[in-house]
């Protein structure tokens, strides 16, 4: 198969208006990835498919990956003139990296057997704006991975035919793969919790202990 | 005494108001689904006399012992033809990728037995593989071969339970899923003597494998691969020419090569639509560069084809465990430079892939640089082979249902995760 750069740049050229990014990876796997705008992820998807070298007709894993709002501190030397003298001082500086979902996907090529390309689509923000666009038009395999991916996760995938909870209940409201998800005091209900459970129901009681 | 014979035609033959056309109409053969473009759970027949035409909605399942597990389906029938079914599933879910990332990457190497629990010897050597390439660990060549033998043992296992349960859905009770045991519990006394476990093995670690085969051990696996192929010889002659087989069978639940390619269906389900995909072939992952076996492919893409193939990769598993019983080196099972605690890979991520005996078994393993994997996700061939379920059930009976369900393979601990 071509290299991700070869393959960015015939994309580029095929799709106008396409944003594309690589990502690269530290493993010694060296799996890098391809970021793709929602907005053009279907085109770019046909354009893989159809394309005659690469032919990548087979969306073997469709995932969800979360991200949460990351605070990255980084130690820098200023100059700063301190009682008329000029010093260098270390300062810290925080950054934040605001948090988002990522829709990743591995696709291979059964015709020409080869692969992996690993495309990723990210969300806005983990919050309200978690809209990525579905693959499932171009790629039927994608269908119950997508549905797991919101489910587990919440990102909503735009242009999914039949998109429901897969493996939680129907009335389930948490995404329980999200990294600040807080379990349950108690999986099922009790009317007169005792021991731990009362332990941690108390914590929800107002004053007094009572519900 | 023509006029007494004219009488009859007095009597009116239809009810008051019933035109000649409505009587046809309302007796005639409803029109099959491939006829009826664009239907509707919503939308519903005309309620005739009779009863003919009029859908009905029944949930297949979850407790039916046709469904291999706590699965069901939501079908709409029209009499005994399906017009519409949706795979329901998730009651065994116990979020195994959650409980994956809250652990260590060695943690999670014996709750990958339970995924699928037929095949943990295979469930195993994916995710070795995969952590294996996120940290680029090395795999000593006598491990490798061991995997082999295990892994082949572990497809000849999950291929022989499979026709036992597929004769068994098809209303041969007992008999054909008896022999089948039979063979079941020879293999799984191999593991026991391995591993310490029939079923839940724990056996590859990162690097290796865990403990050296037991004397005497190789000697067993030769005696049963030798033995193998006379019962498999028995079973060919008992079910593969048997006429309710082929009744049931053939022709029931086409899939397509595109369809199949297009909604991501792995394993002996693919090879039976007559793609060549093997990912022993396709990856050549371990040491199957090795080997000489050939791939078997379908011809129709129906249950009888899946069901031979399944018969035909028995066959080639025989051959690779012939050769790697022939082959197999002494040296360490481990690599001695590998780290059991305190193991922590680089950063980055890495997705690993095993031609499971259900097909592409996946695990992707996202590495923050810290013990516990920071994303971990398994890629279940049973559930995603479910996908397409759907499409090979419409026009079909209730009864061919179960059999095409039983065809697909699947096992929910796999599909629920």
């Amino acid at each position: 198969m071509e290299t991700l750069e070869q393959i960015k740049v015939r994309a580029e050229a095929a799709i106008s208006g396409v944003r594309l990014e690589l990502l690269a990876n530290g493993s010694v796997a060296t799996q890098s990835s391809m970021l793709v705008d929602p907005t053009h992820a279907i085109a770019l998807a046909t354009f893989l498919r159809d394309d005659p070298e690469l032919r990548l007709d087979y969306a073997s894993n469709v995932t969800g990956v979360d991200w949460p709002d990351a605070v990255t501190k980084e130690k820098v030397k200023i100059k700063r003139v301190i009682e008329g003298v000029e010093k260098e001082v270390e300062e810290t500086i925080e950054r934040t990296r605001p948090g988002y979902l990522e829709a990743v996907y591995h696709l291979y090529s059964m015709e020409l057997k080869h692969g992996p390309l690993v495309l990723r689509q990210r969300t806005e923000n983990r919050t309200d704006r978690v809209h990525v666009a579905s693959l499932t038009p171009i790629y039927r395999g994608a269908e119950f991975q997508e549905r797991e991916a919101y489910d587990l996760y919440g990102i909503q995938f735009d242009g999914h035919p039949d998109l429901r909870r897969i493996l939680m209940w129907d009335e389930f409201k948490d995404y329980p793969m999200r990294k600040d998800y807080v379990e349950p005091d108690d999986y099922e209900y009790e009317p007169t919790p005792h021991d731990e459970v009362l332990e941690k129901a108390q914590r929800h009681y107002p004053e007094g202990g009572q519900p | 005494m023509s006029e007494q014979l004219q009488e009859p035609d007095l009597v009116p033959p239809h009810p008051p108001g019933w035109t000649e056309e409505k009587v046809a109409d309302g007796f005639s053969v409803p029109a099959t689904p491939s006829e009826q473009p664009g239907f509707q759970i919503s939308q519903r027949a005309e309620v005739r006399p009779g009863l003919e035409g009029e859908y009905l909605e029944v949930a297949i399942g979850p407790h039916h012992p046709s469904t291999h597990g706590v699965f069901r389906m939501d079908a709409v029938l029209d009499g005994e033809r399906v017009m519409k079914l949706k795979p329901v599933f998730g009651y065994l879910h116990r979020n195994h990728e959650k409980i994956a990332e809250m652990t260590t990457y060695l943690g999670s190497m014996p709750y990958t037995d339970r995924l699928d629990y037929f095949c943990s010897l295979t469930n195993n050597w994916a995710y070795a593989l995969t952590v294996e390439k996120l940290a680029g660990l090395q795999v000593p060549e006598r491990a490798e071969y061991i995997r082999v033998i295990t892994a082949e043992l572990t497809r000849l296992l999950n291929h022989v339970c499979l026709i036992g349960f597929l004769t068994h859905d098809m209303g041969a009770l007992g008999t054909p899923l008896m022999y089948a045991f039979r063979e079941r519990e020879k293999i799984l006394d191999l593991f026991e003597s391995l591993t310490g476990a029939r079923m839940m093995c724990n056996y590859m670690r990162f690097g290796g494998c865990r403990v050296e085969l037991p004397s005497g051990w190789l000697e067993a696996v030769r005696l049963l691969v030798d033995g193998f192929p006379r019962f498999l010889d028995e079973f060919d002659n008992l079910l593969s020419t048997n006429e309710i087989i082929l009744a049931r069978t053939q022709g029931v639940g086409i899939l397509s090569a595109a369809k199949a390619i297009n909604s991501s269906v792995t394993g002996p389900m693919l090879r039976a639509s007559g793609v060549n995909y093997d990912i022993r072939k396709v990856d050549h992952y371990g040491i199957y560069d090795r080997f000489s076996f050939r791939v078997p492919l379908g011809d129709h893409g129906d249950v009888y084809d899946r069901y031979m193939i399944r018969v035909l990769e028995m066959r080639e598993s025989l051959e690779i465990l012939k050769q790697a019983l022939r082959d197999i080196p002494g040296g360490p099972i481990i690599d001695p430079k590998a780290k059991l605690r305190n193991f922590k890979p680089k950063v980055g991520e890495a997705y690993g892939r095993i031609e499971s005996p259900k097909g592409e078994l996946g695990f992707y393993i996202i590495s923050d640089g810290s013990a516990n994997p920071y994303r971990y996700r398994v890629r279940p061939p049973s559930m995603i082979n479910l996908t397409i379920l759907e499409d090979m059930c419409l026009g079909h009976t209730v009864a061919d249902t179960v059999v095409i369900l039983g065809a697909v393979d699947i096992v929910m601990g796999e599909v629920d995760r």
